[in-house]
């Protein structure tokens, strides 16, 4: 089953936490916050996504499950 | 949907006791301009009947085709049934914070015929099976009053099943948007909340959640009483009936003003005799398109979405030629910044920065860097907000850019074509420092 | 084992938890203020957080554990929820057993914390602060081993830490931009530095 990164951007205060465990998939813009790869996490990847899902200081990141 | 419930609803239309269905318009606003008190209302439209259970009405609906007339055009029949599949008691509230400073469209509906809204909020609970009903206004003293009395009106005459309880937002521009309605309704501030989950899923206080706008209820409370072969004898096929303008023409006249969908909007802006640069269409979070190409469009999403702009919230504005568009739209960008919530980072960072941007090419004081700057920042802050306020203002900053590109490159290098910097379009007076209330 | 090694090993994790938990304090108060520590990304100080508190929770599990069983202080296993209920020196006792009800609310509710609401979770771990002074009062009042020589010292040093970095955190809480405010602050930002871009820690404290 696909899973896809989402972030709630209203909890998201900009810690870059994430963007610096999974590279590969976020990416912080001009003002520190995570642009998010809109392609499913790659298998390999996926206990680094669920390690910075749960590393969030904000609660923010999630792993969604939903076909896009 | 059975023979009998399909003979009922044909029945109901061609009642014997209710009076004639409008020829043409106004069909939402009254014929002699006067707001319609209930005895008014009842002379004009008849009793409204309901439907005998859940359900029974949105078969109607969706023959007659309606869609929402509150900006995203939804097919109604489509919104009610996703509430209705829903477990749980579900709960209506009728939207009439339209929050856009160029609209004016829904307060005049709710001053002028207030029990075609109230019609239709009784009939869209009865159709969900809701059991609260609220109807979201912003915090204007003298229509809360009018409100008042019309719902007084009824609770004497009792009319009304279900209770209706009239809830105020701040007037802001986000005040209107479903999650924010829902948080105030629910007594917090007006601010957008991040979706999932959605409205029809779970809205007030966790309980699905219809939210229409005033002017699609006042369409369902005439579409269950003249029916959908009525609605759709003004209109085009793939969008029938009619719907709400307001209008501000090129010599300064306009108002709101009900039409058919599908009219060229050349007419209805009186585009020959007083001619425009350009015409906003949709309202703030809507697009500017050159008066060439409004002479040649319809009303309609048909002809709108081609070229990316849509009918939205019914404004139809046309911009003097002796205005500048990029003075304009610098100063609704100021506003649309200033109406940001302030809870996502890319639009609150990224607006204010597009709008003193804008400003600066405004007054010619613009960095090389200015036209980059604006297309990074709109791609930053696109989709990556709570709520669509990003994507709203990107839309207009772009098709601003689009159809002013020559003004633009005017202002780069020194100039301005106008010949005053009279305000056109409205902002509000003493615009939002933001420390104003949400609540 | 003798009671006096018991005792010793209680008094002995009693310490290494105080400061263990300072430091985690410490910590916690970093990642929150988007601050960090050179050298380390920022998941590690939010891991080092993280794994420092459950490392306290191993000392301090063997430091309560020690305690009862060893015979002398009469401290009955119920005392180690229900607070002021030992017979030996109840007041101080107590108010370890307080800090240990709040500092295990925490812990649990970080254990589960993609399981709840961001708000439950945040309100509880704020619990932490007010366990703080009760961990203190504790350490000072149950055991005099604290209250004299380099322990002394060192324990004047480390809450003298912990105290600052949560009267830094007091007061950016106090002076943050109240959310409605936020708009007009970046309209003044954006004005200074027009090519500039806000930068994340700026953000941050805007929260």
């Amino acid at each position: 089953m696909d899973e896809r990164l989402r972030v709630n951007p209203i909890l998201c205060s900009g810690h870059g936490l994430c963007a610096e465990l999974v590279p590969e998939l976020i990416d912080l813009d001009e003002w520190g916050y995570p642009l998010l790869s809109a392609e499913p996490v790659p298998r390999e990847l996926r206990q680094l996504a669920r390690r910075a899902v749960n590393d969030c200081p904000a609660l923010a990141l999630m792993l969604v499950r939903d076909p896009k | 949907m059975t023979a009998a419930m399909r003979d009922a609803a044909t029945r109901d239309a061609a009642s014997a006791d209710r009076p004639a269905a409008p020829i043409g318009l106004p069909r939402l606003l009254p014929a002699d301009g006067q707001p319609m008190n209930l005895a008014a209302h009842l002379r004009v439209h008849g009793q409204m009947h309901y439907r005998g259970g859940p359900r029974m009405l949105i078969h109607t609906i969706e023959s007659a085709g309606l869609t929402g007339r509150g900006g995203a055009a939804f097919p109604t029949h489509r919104k009610l049934t996703a509430v209705a599949d829903q477990k749980g008691a579900p709960v209506v509230v009728g939207n009439g914070a339209e929050g856009e400073p160029a609209s004016d469209k829904d307060k005049t509906l709710l001053w002028s015929s207030p029990h075609l809204v109230l019609d239709g909020l009784q009939l869209a609970a009865e159709a969900v099976g809701a059991r609260k009903i609220h109807l979201y206004i912003h915090r204007e003293p003298r229509l809360v009053r009018r409100l008042d009395s019309a719902l007084a009106e009824r609770t004497a005459a009792g009319l009304d099943r279900i209770a209706v309880n009239l809830v105020t937002a701040p007037q802001r521009f986000l005040a209107g948007e479903a999650s924010a309605l829902a948080s105030r309704v629910e007594g917090g501030d007006a601010l957008p909340r991040f979706t999932p989950p959605r409205m029809f899923e779970r809205g007030v206080n966790g309980a699905p959640t219809l939210v229409q706008n005033v002017e699609t209820l006042a369409q369902v409370a005439l579409i269950s009483r003249y029916g959908p072969a009525w609605f759709r004898s003004l209109g085009t096929d793939a969008e029938p009936g009619s719907m709400l303008t307001t209008m501000r023409l090129a010599n300064g006249g306009g108002g709101v003003a009900e039409a058919a969908i599908g009219t060229p909007i050349a007419g209805l802006l009186r585009l020959r005799e007083y001619p425009a640069q350009a015409v906003l269409v949709g309202g703030y979070h809507g697009a500017w398109l050159s008066a060439e190409q409004a002479g040649r469009l319809t009303l309609s999403n048909a002809d709108l979405r081609q070229l990316g702009a849509a009918v939205g919230a019914g404004v139809l504005a046309a911009l003097p030629a002796d205005r500048c568009g990029v003075v304009e739209s610098a100063r609704v960008l100021r506003y649309l910044a200033l109406e940001s919530a302030g809870q996502c980072g890319p639009c609150l960072n990224g607006l204010p920065l597009i709008a003193d941007t804008l400003a600066l090419l405004a007054n010619h004081t613009s960095a090389p860097s200015a036209r980059g700057d604006l297309a990074r920042w709109s791609k930053l802050v696109e989709r990556r907000g709570a709520c669509h306020h990003p994507d709203g203002t990107v839309r207009f900053l772009r098709s601003a850019l689009t159809v002013f590109a020559s003004e633009v490159a005017l202002h780069e290098a020194g100039g301005c074509s106008a010949h005053t910097y009279q305000p056109f379009l409205p902002i509000p007076a003493g615009s939002p420092d933001h420390k104003d209330d949400w609540s | 084992m003798t009671g006096t090694a018991f005792w010793f090993a209680s008094r002995a994790t009693g310490v290494i938890s105080l400061f263990l938990f300072s430091v985690v304090a410490i910590l916690g108060i970093l990642v929150n203020r988007q601050g960090r520590l050179p050298g380390l990304p920022r998941f590690a100080v939010t891991a080092l957080h993280r794994n420092l508190s459950l490392l306290t929770v191993a000392f301090l599990g063997t430091h309560i554990v020690t305690a009862i069983v060893d015979g002398y202080a009469h401290i009955p296993w119920l005392s180690t929820v229900v607070p002021f209920s030992s017979g030996y020196d109840r007041f101080w006792i107590g108010l370890g057993t307080v800090a240990l009800d709040l500092f295990i609310a925490v812990i649990i509710t970080s254990l589960l914390r993609d399981r709840m609401k961001p708000s439950m979770w945040r309100a509880i771990h704020w619990l932490a602060y007010v366990s703080y002074p009760v961990i203190v009062a504790h350490s000072m009042g149950a055991s005099k081993d604290l209250r004299s020589g380099w322990l002394l010292a060192l324990t004047l040093a480390t809450v003298f830490a912990v105290v600052t970095a949560m009267g830094y955190r007091l007061l950016d809480a106090l002076s943050a931009v109240p959310r409605h405010g936020r708009v007009p602050v970046q309209f003044e930002q954006a004005g200074q530095s027009r090519a500039d871009t806000v930068r994340p820690d700026q953000t941050g404290s805007l929260r």
